[in-house]
């Protein structure tokens, strides 16, 4: 794990961008025993096209995962001490997904950092938006 | 609308062990491959008990509940119309494998914007561990649409 000089972050900063390849049929079968969540909408298509959807389509939580993966990328997850997210679009089966972030505010009295978090499709739109407070202590 | 008694229910708590094989298998679906979620050693090295669950693995501990659409039955909305809004850890402890995890949860709020067209469901789950440790917190909001009026006055 390469973690980060967290001392010299500063409001502003932009960290690299984690690439998902294209989201599968295979890894959602594999979120679906992984998580525990069996919902058929998200491995099942005739399922799935029966409840009018077009096809399959990701866990809003397998988003959130990949979120966590950029985070603990950078920061040792002790530090972490929240992580929120709020689901604003649908993934669906071969999106492109890439986790963006930046750092918005640091207080240096409470020794924090928090980043700011998306996940963004091929078409460049908002899947996922986050928040994580990290410890800087 | 939901009936806001419902607001404080408290369901029965839970427990689970945090398996090898289970975290492996998150770790592959979300490709995650960090040696700290795989290697007992390496996690021991960094001061963890055994492998270290990954951030956002809180969330499947959750469906360990014997019943996971005990909320949506108790405040009585069809699944088709629920969506997942919100989903906010805060974390206490690390959670590793091995651990015995005991979730409680709640209904902390229900509320509705656009005139009822949607309602909001907050949920509040805490977990801890056989050490009896806080481990976290997780604040959920489901999203409830409701059904589009059939007749309106003056429809044809």
């Amino acid at each position: 794990m390469s973690t980060l000089n967290l001392e010299t972050l500063k409001t502003g900063d932009a960290l690299a961008d984690l690439t998902l390849p294209p989201i599968t049929r295979y890894q959602l079968a594999l979120y679906c025993g992984g998580s525990g969540d069996h919902n058929p909408i998200h491995v099942d298509s005739d399922f799935a096209k029966s409840a009018g959807m077009k096809d399959v389509f990701a866990h809003g939580m397998l988003s959130m995962c990949f979120m966590g993966r950029l985070i603990t990328r950078i920061v040792p997850q002790s530090r972490v001490k929240s992580f929120g997210v709020r689901f604003v679009a649908i993934t669906w089966v071969g999106d492109e997904i890439t986790v963006k972030a930046h750092v918005c505010a640091v207080d240096q009295e409470a020794k924090t950092l928090t980043l700011e978090l998306s996940c963004v499709n091929q078409k460049s739109e908002t899947t996922l938006q986050g928040q994580a407070v990290i410890s800087l202590s | 609308m939901i009936d806001r008694k419902h607001v404080g229910h408290i369901f029965p708590a839970f427990l689970s062990t945090i398996e090898a094989g289970r975290i492996r298998l998150f770790c592959k679906a979300i490709g995650e491959t960090a040696a700290i979620h795989h290697d007992a050693e390496v996690a021991r090295k960094a001061g963890y008990r055994n492998i270290l669950a990954p951030i956002a693995f809180p969330t499947t501990i959750a469906m360990d509940n014997p019943n996971p659409r005990c909320i949506i039955e108790l405040v009585d909305v069809d699944i088709g119309r629920v969506l997942h809004g919100e989903e906010r850890y805060e974390y206490f402890n690390a959670i590793c494998v091995g651990d015995q995890i005991m979730t409680e949860l709640k209904i902390t709020d229900i509320y509705d914007k656009k005139g009822g067209a949607l309602e909001f469901v907050v949920v509040a789950l805490s977990m801890c561990n056989q050490l009896n440790e806080r481990v976290c917190d997780i604040r959920r909001s489901l999203v409830v649409r409701r059904p589009q009026p059939r007749n309106t006055v003056g429809a044809a």
